[in-house]
């Protein structure tokens, strides 16, 4: 089934309800159009185009759910999603955790996620853009390996309450990894849009082949506590674990880093450096994000942490309304506000220090301090003097977000980037972080 | 599951889980009725002709209906029963010497031809873009022939109230022995795939697999400091036989350890008790210990730094923007002489053991499965191989190492079942713990990082018990272990005999661009690692 229109799917919507003998009934509908296709070893591996509509009809008797889910959109298969959805609800057992559905809600305008020039992106455009970035590879003597999907997304719910909320975005992301034909040296970048004509491919694959050059013959130096430039990338994959951690249930309950004695939580204290503040804004035009949520909660701007000072937490409508608090949701995406230096800058103003590109396969060691292991990657240089020196071996980090965020000497502009980890975009600046603790070399390149 | 309760089970250990695409719920009456294999034929006719037709020089067609089952809960509350199923229809072609892919979840005549003509022009496409033409090794055809998991009871036709009733049980249990909190969660996958092929195979086959598992937490009410203890159970290729508890699938030690059954509430009894000792446990110092890692801890070693650097894709680059590469390059291999481990190493790919999560009869490209070895004596000897890399290792069939996750998702080389073979010189568990002088026990699998060409590692655990003079001293935490892949399996010193031999495995592991989740189990017994490198993972915020 194509993306539908708000009316189309408002029609819809009402059908479905119309079938409902339930207490209660809430409907979500989403469904996405797109393609990708994958590159390794300097030629095209495997592509793909996918359709996909879902349909999740949840009814409640009491405090009795039944949720069913179908993806064929006829009247009789929509009938019979909504009777079994029924079904299930009388043999489901009773959940003391039942909220209600909403009423009507409002919302603000849609922010602009999508973008016609991204839905219209053609299998022949990919591979295009493929053809680009491979010609690049080839021109630097190097071995490309990548990958470049699009989509285009509707989602809208209607519930027998009168809510209804309708959503549409489009997304784009590449992220290329070019590779000496030595294996001496490996650079990579990774960029995702909600607009493609601001991506640009062969920028991002020159940005791989430079970083590729320049890490072959790396140096091994002493691991140890070092002052580190983090590019956004390096910076999305440790604070997403901050923002993962901020759930209030958690953190009431005594098992989050937020957590004190007594069942009494960190809310409303100061636990990094005054230069923090991380934010959630639907509405932010480099990072747009939808205006309400999976459970049809308005998403609105939401600070997470001001001046080092966490200043709310997320809960889910049952939590929130046992502890007498407002039910604000989890944010669809983060964005901390950065400096004005460029990473040029910030490396000019660093006497002594570690330039890290991607850090990999991040790992919680310890969910109390959120202590985080994994590797950098794909282009480590050591910094003497404000200029770059030499590529250096690859570390392994034990390090905290939440120490790393009490260390920090400066910040770059913010720009947009994508969690290797999560594939969650977020808009983060470069940090300047001392003491960034490394535990051991890798030989890996 | 939505996704906030994803976060919430990730923070709590469990890791990237994700309910596939396209999935849509089912009743279980839906669910026990196979799909007429007569029909899947014919269906799977139309796309091979369709293709043929449109100028494809080899087809394969997947019908696949997957299915799971996932009972949640926490504490005395069932949180969801999820149901769903995904069936469609997935095609591969060559066509100008090139793959090409299309998935259709309408399976009328039309629709399959229109996803054959898709895939072939997809092939084409990226014929523009090829370097070399994809080179199949030789496959006979089967025939029509069946395989379905060796389980004992269906897990899917226990009624869902029973599993709930059991996991609430598990809980209480819990509760009971001074747990603060526990999370616990039945997962159940059916794979009903049917495979055809160009090379004249027709192959039916039904794969089950199953994973109990829990996460404890114990608070420490006057400093608020929390500890886990997760379930020591492992994911297995097996019915729900697997929970029916008794003496004969146990090993007694420091703590239960579990062979072919679980008893799940045992588990969660100890897991809250032990939950309380880490809690007051001595925190380690750092430095070097020989290591004694038991299967339910040593099974995530292997699969990083042994499963994954020795498949192919990865060694060619195929997988080097995401996953990454590895450091077993093919001149290692050529060399025959490379020293991966000590002699007492011996490493072997099965695709066909009993109760594994990779057991199959056929892979996903058609070839019939077996076993073979990459470690002999500590040296390496062979790699994981599909189809279209067989020639490159000179080889004249593929090792039948294929899968997709789905009929949406084209099939690629994933792992097989990688497992360390026992010790052959007749030794228990405390023969190995007595030859220690300072040393750390270490039992069940906890955080894990490995690098992008799996040379430096790291690994947290469950249960750490400090050896000194031979001998179990007591509790530690805040262990984890720091190491390099060659130096490490260089260092093993000791295995247990096949006494001691145990799966573990991974439900969920990771790999491909989009991503795909595959299944997989590694075996092995006890075994002792000389002077590795510890850590202390406490911070203070």
């Amino acid at each position: 089934m194509p993306i539908l229109t708000e009316q189309e799917a408002k029609a819809l919507l009402t059908k479905v309800l119309s079938y409902s003998k339930a207490d209660e009934c809430e409907v979500n509908l989403n469904g996405s159009e797109g393609g990708n296709i994958r590159y390794a070893r300097n030629a095209v591996s495997t592509s793909g185009a996918t359709t996909r509509s879902t349909l999740v009809v949840s009814s409640a008797f009491g405090k009795k759910l039944g949720v069913a889910t179908i993806n064929e959109f006829d009247d009789a298969s929509l009938e019979k999603v909504v009777r079994r959805s029924e079904d299930l609800a009388r043999l489901a057992p009773e959940n003391p955790e039942y909220m209600p559905f909403l009423g009507p809600q409002q919302y603000a305008p849609p922010s602009k996620e999508y973008v016609d020039a991204t839905a219209a992106i053609s299998p022949k455009e990919r591979a295009d853009a493929v053809e680009a970035s491979l010609q690049i590879a080839k021109d630097s003597k190097q071995t490309a390996a990548g990958f470049l999907e699009n989509s285009t997304n509707y989602a809208a719910m209607m519930n027998s309450h009168g809510l209804f909320a309708y959503n549409t975005s489009t997304s784009v992301a590449f992220n290329v990894t070019l590779r000496t034909t030595d294996g001496k040296g490996s650079g990579y970048a990774s960029k995702g849009y909600n607009d493609v004509r601001q991506l640009d491919v062969k920028k991002a694959t020159s940005i791989a082949a430079q970083k590729a050059g320049g890490s072959a013959e790396a140096k091994a130096i002493e691991p140890g506590k070092y002052t580190v430039i983090l590019e956004p990338a390096a910076v999305s994959v440790l604070l997403e674990n901050v923002l993962f951690a901020m759930d209030g249930r958690l953190a009431d309950e005594g098992r989050s880093f937020l957590s004190k004695p007594g069942g009494q939580t960190k809310l409303g204290e100061k636990l990094m450096d005054e230069k923090v503040t991380i934010y959630s804004d639907p509405h932010n035009p480099l990072l747009p994000t939808a205006s309400w949520n999976g459970d049809g909660r308005p998403q609105e701007k939401m600070v997470w942490i001001d001046k080092g000072v966490v200043k709310n937490l997320y809960y889910s409508r049952f939590w929130a309304n046992k502890k007498g608090v407002k039910a604000v949701p989890g944010p669809d995406a983060m964005i901390m506000e950065g400096g004005t230096a460029t990473l040029d800058e910030l490396i000019k103003s660093t006497e002594k220090g570690i330039l890290v590109t991607r850090l990999w396969y991040i790992r919680t060691v310890d969910p109390q301090t959120i202590l985080l292991t994994g590797l950098t990657r794909d282009g480590t240089f050591y910094i003497e003097n404000g200029k770059i020196q030499f590529p250096v071996k690859n570390f392994r980090f034990n390090e905290s977000p939440v120490i790393m965020l009490n260390n920090i000497e400066a910040m770059g502009i913010p720009e947009r980037c994508v969690s290797g980890e999560s594939n969650n975009h977020y808009l983060l600046p470069p940090l300047k972080v001392r003491d960034f603790t490394f535990t051991s070399l890798s030989d890996a390149v | 599951m939505k996704r906030r309760d994803f976060l919430h089970l990730s923070t709590l250990g469990l890791g990237a889980v994700a309910l596939p695409a396209f999935s849509r719920d089912i009743t279980i009456e839906e669910a026990l009725t196979p799909v007429d294999t007569a029909l899947k034929k014919r269906m799977a006719d139309i796309a091979l002709n369709a293709a043929r037709s449109k100028g494809a020089t080899y087809t394969d067609v997947r019908i696949g209906r997957y299915l799971n089952q996932f009972v949640v809960t926490r504490e005395d509350k069932v949180q969801n029963t999820v149901n769903t199923e995904s069936y469609g229809m997935g095609i591969r072609v060559i066509a100008n010497g090139s793959w090409g892919f299309a998935a259709t979840d309408k399976l009328d005549n039309d629709s399959i031809a229109k996803a054959a003509a898709l895939a072939v022009q997809v092939a084409k496409e990226n014929a523009r873009l090829l370097t070399e033409p994809v080179q199949l090794a030789p496959q006979k055809g089967y025939g029509e022939v069946s395989w379905k998991t060796p389980i004992e009871k269906n897990a899917f036709e226990v009624p869902v109230k029973d599993k709930a009733d059991l996991l609430l049980g598990v809980n209480a249990a819990a509760m009971q022995n001074g747990a603060n909190y526990i999370n616990s969660i039945l997962f159940l996958v059916n794979e009903q795939k049917y495979f055809a092929s160009t090379d004249g195979s027709y192959i039916d086959q039904d794969v089950h697999r199953i994973w109990p598992t829990f996460f404890v937490t114990k608070i420490d009410a006057k400093t608020g400091k929390f500890e886990t203890r997760n379930s020591l159970s492992s994911p297995r290729g097996m019915g729900y036989e697997y929970l029916q508890a008794g003496a004969a699938g146990k090993i007694s030690g420091v703590t239960s350890l579990y062979k072919d059954r679980y008893d799940m509430r045992e588990d969660a009894i100890a897991a809250a008790i032990q939950a309380g000792e880490k809690v007051t446990a001595k925190s380690v110092e750092p430095g070097k210990y020989d290591l004694i890692l038991d299967p339910s801890h040593l099974w995530l070693t292997i699969h990083e730094s042994v499963g994954h650097p020795s498949e192919l894709d990865r060694v060619l680059g195929y997988e080097a923007n995401y996953a990454g590469t590895s450091f077993l390059t093919l001149d290692k291999w050529e060399s025959k002489n490379f020293k991966f481990g000590s002699n007492l190493v011996n490493i072997v790919a099965d695709k066909t053991q009993k109760g594994s999560l990779g057991a199959v009869g056929y892979d996903d490209e058609g070839v019939g499965t077996k076993q073979w070895d990459i470690i002999k004596d500590g040296t390496l000897v062979n790699y994981q191989v599909i189809r279209d890399q067989a020639h490159i290792l000179g080889l004249k069939e593929s090792q039948g190492c294929c899968y997709a996750d789905n009929w949406s998702s084209v099939q690629f080389q994933r792992m097989a079942n990688i497992s360390l073979q026992p010790g052959k010189d007749g030794k228990s568990v405390n023969d190995l713990i007595s030859g220690v002088e300072k040393g750390i026990y270490i039992v069940g699998d906890g955080s894990f990082s490995i690098d992008q060409q799996r040379y430096n590692f790291q690994f947290g655990g469950q249960l750490f018990y400090e050896i000194k003079n031979g001998k179990i001293a007591g509790m530690l935490k805040d262990v984890a272990y720091q190491s390099n892949t060659q130096e490490f399996w260089n260092s093993c010193t000791a295995i247990a005999d096949a006494r001691d031999y145990r799966l573990g495995g991974s439900f969920f592991d990771g790999k491909g661009q989009p991503g795909q989740v595959s299944a997989v189990s590694h075996g092995s017994s006890t075994a002792r690692f000389n002077g590795v490198n510890v850590i202390n993972t406490a911070r203070k915020l």
